[in-house]
Order: structure tokens, then sequence, then C-alpha cells
């Protein structure tokens, strides 16, 4: 369970959120929307400590976040735009990272398979295509079997034959018992599994709930629909 | 093996493929070479090789730390994401980088004098103080260079801001100081100078060295000072211990910074 409370962030001038209060259920798949700019990336970060919040808190499991680092043994981060050591090869990084990580003894390594990656293991990840990158991305997150697993917009910069090949995948970790967040600014990707939608706009948290009460809140006939309709009730 | 050695073993398998790093191990072989085959006074090779050292050393560790941490930041946004403490990974990324300067310039200085000298000419004291106050201005300024990058987003700015504490330390601080000697002269500027001296780094680990080797032509007027306020033994240990304080103050604040710092 990962708790957000009175979460409130600003870079400089910008506030990129705004007393934030959300939770995510153990075993749930929320869905985190918003336009590009809303905080989506920002919130996310500031889950895996990567961004500092100004105020509020954020507890993971019951911890509260204060500069610790166990928690992510938990966690599998697939970060929006891939992060690497650049002049690793992708068989290096997978290796690194198990070195790292060394107390796990279960690697899940489905992902490697399906994405065909062990073709690739020798290329240095700077020499990569951008969809293989978002692969590379996607197989760590998932390579240790973790509890938690954040994925920032996953499918955006991959092929849809890999991007279904993951939605599967998220599917297979989501019954298996899985606490999964999704974020993305397309509305109709995986709409359909999530229990739990939240709906940010300019920092703030416009809607949180099921997609079922949502729609009817509104009276669409989809999620998309209803988010437009949030949208321009924002506006006026 | 714990985090911080294996992100050290990580950083130092990256950087002994650099050839920034074996240039830099070559020039002070060269260096040190050259300087033993032109002249058989040992001391005066030893100052020679401390005029280089003192200039070279500062220079190159606070760019090259800069421009590493820079390049590195994709590095270290990954290994955040990873159960690693902020402190492990800016510690792990700090040794990883100024372990290899130290080794490239120990090795490079050190080489060819050990092929040179057969004989007992050999100043072993004053050579193990040109050792550690190079190992010092690879420490100091190398930790200066993490402290730059890491409050400093933009590359080209914190590029600039390295050149310029390194041009600071190195030639404008002695000018300023100069200059403010000579329109004191009334005055007794003893202590100050001595105060004055302690902030810049450089110039301690000149006065460290310049009192081990007591060569009174080189002491300038605040080595003279030193020697007069403490003698050579009292002042060797307070250069040495400000030059540690040097060593900490820019390491410690720079990993405050990045323990806060967004990514
Ligand atoms: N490190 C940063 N410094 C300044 N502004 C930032 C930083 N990170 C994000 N922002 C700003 O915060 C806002 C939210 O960004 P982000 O969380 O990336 O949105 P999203 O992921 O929903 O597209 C944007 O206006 C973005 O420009
Ligand atoms: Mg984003």
């Amino acid at each position: 369970m990962i708790l957000i409370k009175k979460l409130y962030k600003k870079f400089a001038q910008l506030e990129a959120l705004i007393n934030v209060d959300i939770e995510f259920p153990d075993g749930a798949l929320s869905y985190l929307v918003g336009p590009n700019g809303s905080g989506k990336t920002t919130l996310i970060k500031s889950i895996l400590g990567l961004v500092k919040p100004t105020s509020g808190e954020i507890i993971v499991d019951g911890i509260k976040l204060n500069g610790n680092y166990e928690y992510k043994e938990n966690i599998g981060y697939m970060p929006q735009t891939a992060h690497f050591p650049e002049n690793l090869t992708v068989e290096e990084i997978f290796k690194m990272i198990k070195n790292l990580r060394s107390r796990k003894k279960f690697y899940d390594e489905e992902l490697i398979e399906s994405f065909e990656l062990k073709k690739e293991m020798n290329k240095r990840l700077k020499n990569l295509s951008g969809g293989t990158r978002q692969k590379v991305n996607a197989a760590i997150a998932f390579l240790f079997n973790p509890k938690i697993l954040i994925l920032d917009e996953p499918t955006a910069g991959l092929d849809p034959v890999s991007s279904g090949i993951l939605k599967d995948k998220i599917i297979k970790e989501k019954q298996s018992g899985k606490t999964i967040i999704f974020t993305s600014h397309i509305l109709s990707e995986l709409e359909e599994l999530a229990e739990n939608v939240i709906f940010l706009l300019e920092g703030k948290v416009y809607y949180k709930g099921s997609l079922e009460h949502l729609v009817e809140k509104t009276n669409c006939v989809n999620l998309e629909r209803a988010i437009a309709s949030i949208m321009s009730g924002a506006a006026a | 093996m714990n985090t911080l050695l294996k992100i050290i073993k990580f950083q130092l398998h990256d950087i002994l493929r650099s050839k920034w790093l074996i240039i830099y191990c070559l020039f002070f072989l060269l260096l040190s070479y050259g300087l033993l085959s032109f002249s058989a006074d040992m001391s005066k090779v030893l100052v020679s090789l401390m005029n280089v050292s003192l200039i070279i050393i500062p220079l190159v560790s606070v760019v090259f730390g800069t421009i590493y941490l820079y390049n590195n930041k994709d590095y270290i946004i990954f290994m955040l994401t990873q159960p690693i403490k902020r402190r492990t990974l800016y510690l792990g990324l700090y040794l990883g980088l100024a372990l290899p300067l130290v080794l490239s310039y120990v090795f490079g200085i050190g080489v060819p004098i050990l092929f040179f000298i057969k004989d007992s000419e050999i100043n072993f004291g004053a050579l193990a103080y040109l050792i550690i106050a190079g190992i010092f201005q690879t420490i100091i300024f190398t930790g200066l260079s993490f402290l730059i990058s890491t409050v400093n987003e933009n590359r080209m700015m914190g590029l600039g801001l390295s050149i310029f504490f390194w041009l600071f330390f190195s030639a404008v601080y002695d000018g300023i100081f100069l200059l403010l000697l000579q329109s004191f002269q009334d005055y007794s500027l003893e202590k100050f100078s001595i105060a004055f001296s302690m902030l810049n780094p450089i110039d301690l680990a000149r006065i460290f060295i310049i009192l081990k080797l007591d060569v009174s032509a080189l002491m300038g007027y605040t080595g003279a000072v030193f020697q007069k306020f403490f003698n050579n033994n009292l002042g060797i240990i307070i250069s040495l211990f400000s030059l540690l304080i040097w060593s900490l103050i820019p390491l410690l604040i720079g990993k405050l910074k990045f323990s806060k710092k967004d990514f």
C-alpha cells in the first residue's frame, strides 16, 4: 500500500503537485491519467525518492519516506525515459544490476525472452534504438519479481506488438497479486483493467475512484469522454 | 561485498578505459622522467615537480570531476532507482574517480624516480611530502568539482565555475594577496596572511612541501611567515590539518546537496 498525504512539490516557480492525497491499494492496478505536464512523473519520482517533496508525506508499506532506500527492494520501476550508464552493453547492465541486488535469488526473465533481447546483449546501450531501450527498461523493472510495479507511460515508445507483450505481462502480474501503478496520457490503454483511476490535471487530483463511478458521475460513455468532461469543467 | 565497494568497482571498470586518465598518467611519467634526465639535483627536480603538479593536479581534478559527474547523470539516476543510499552513491562515485587520479599521479611521478635513483641521494622524506600534497590536491579539487556539478544543473555554468576556482586559487588569489600586502604595509599582516593562505588549498600544499624541503629562497612570504610563527614542524602539522579540513568540507557539503537534490 502506498499512501500519499498532502503531497506538495514546487520547482522554482512552478507548482508541479498541489496537495495530492491518494492511495494505491495493495494488489490493485491503479491508473494515473493526465495530460502532459500534469505532474504524473513528478508524483512517481517522489515515490521513488528521486524528487524530494516540498511538503507532505509518502508512506510505503507503513514506512514513511525520509531518505530511506530499503523499500526500493520491493519496487520495479520503468521510467518514462530510460536512464542508463550508456557505455555498458545490455548484458553488462543486467549483470551489474543483479550484482547490486544480489540478495534476490529468483529472476523473472520472461520479458528478456519475449522481447527477444538475447540477440541485443552485446550492443552498447547508447547504440540501441529507442524501442529497444524501452524493452530493456521494462525487462529491468520486472527482473526482480517486485511486489510493486511502477510503470511511467510504459507503452509510449513501443511498437504495437511489443506494447501488446508488455500489456499481457502487466495483466499476468496483476493476476498474481502485484500492486501496479501505471501512468498514461493516452486514455484508452488498459483502462478496462484499472480498479483505481486517478485523474491529475495541473498538479491537482480531479478524480479518484473506480472507472464505473467516474463514467456514471459524468454521464459519459467511457473514460476518455469522462475526462474530457472534467477538463472542460475545470477550465470553466 | 557491500554496496559502496560495488559502486567503486563499477566506476573503476568504466574509468580505467578512459584515455584521459592514461594521458594524465603519461604526462607525469614524462615530466618526472624528463626532469630527472636533465638534472641530477634531486631537490631541484622535486621543486620543479611541485610547481607543475600544483598547477596540473587541481586543474585536471576539478575539470575532469565536473565533466565526469555531468556525463554520468543517467547512470546516477539509474542507480538511484535501485535500493541504494544517496550518500553511498555519492561517495562511491567520488572514490571511483579520486582513486584512479591519485594512482595515476603517484605512478607517473614515482616510477621514473625509482628507476633513476639507484643510490642514497634520494630525499625520500621530501618525495613523500610531494606525493601527499598531490593526493590532497586530487581529493580537494575532485570534491570541489562534485559540489559544483551537484548544485549546477547547467553544464557550461558548472564547467565555467570549475575553471574559475582553479584560476582563482592558482593565480588570482596570490595577486589579491600581494595587493593587500602592499596597500597595508604599515600594519602587521602576519597573522592575517596565515589565515589567508589557509583559505587557499594550493598555497597550503606549497607551504607544506617547502617547509619540509626547507629551502628559504622558495619560502615566499606566506611560507616564511609560517616558518617564523610555527617553526617548520608545527607549520607542517598545521598546513596538513588545514588540507584535511579542505578535503572534507566541499565533499560533505556536496554530499548534503546531493541527498536533497531532485533528479
Ligand atoms: N526537475 C524539474 N525542474 C523544474 N520543473 C520540472 C522538473 N520536473 C518536472 N517539472 C515540471 O513539472 C510539471 C509536471 O511535469 P511531469 O511530472 O513530468 O508531468 P507529466 O509526467 O504528467 O507529463 C511540468 O510543468 C514540468 O515542466
Ligand atoms: Mg511524464
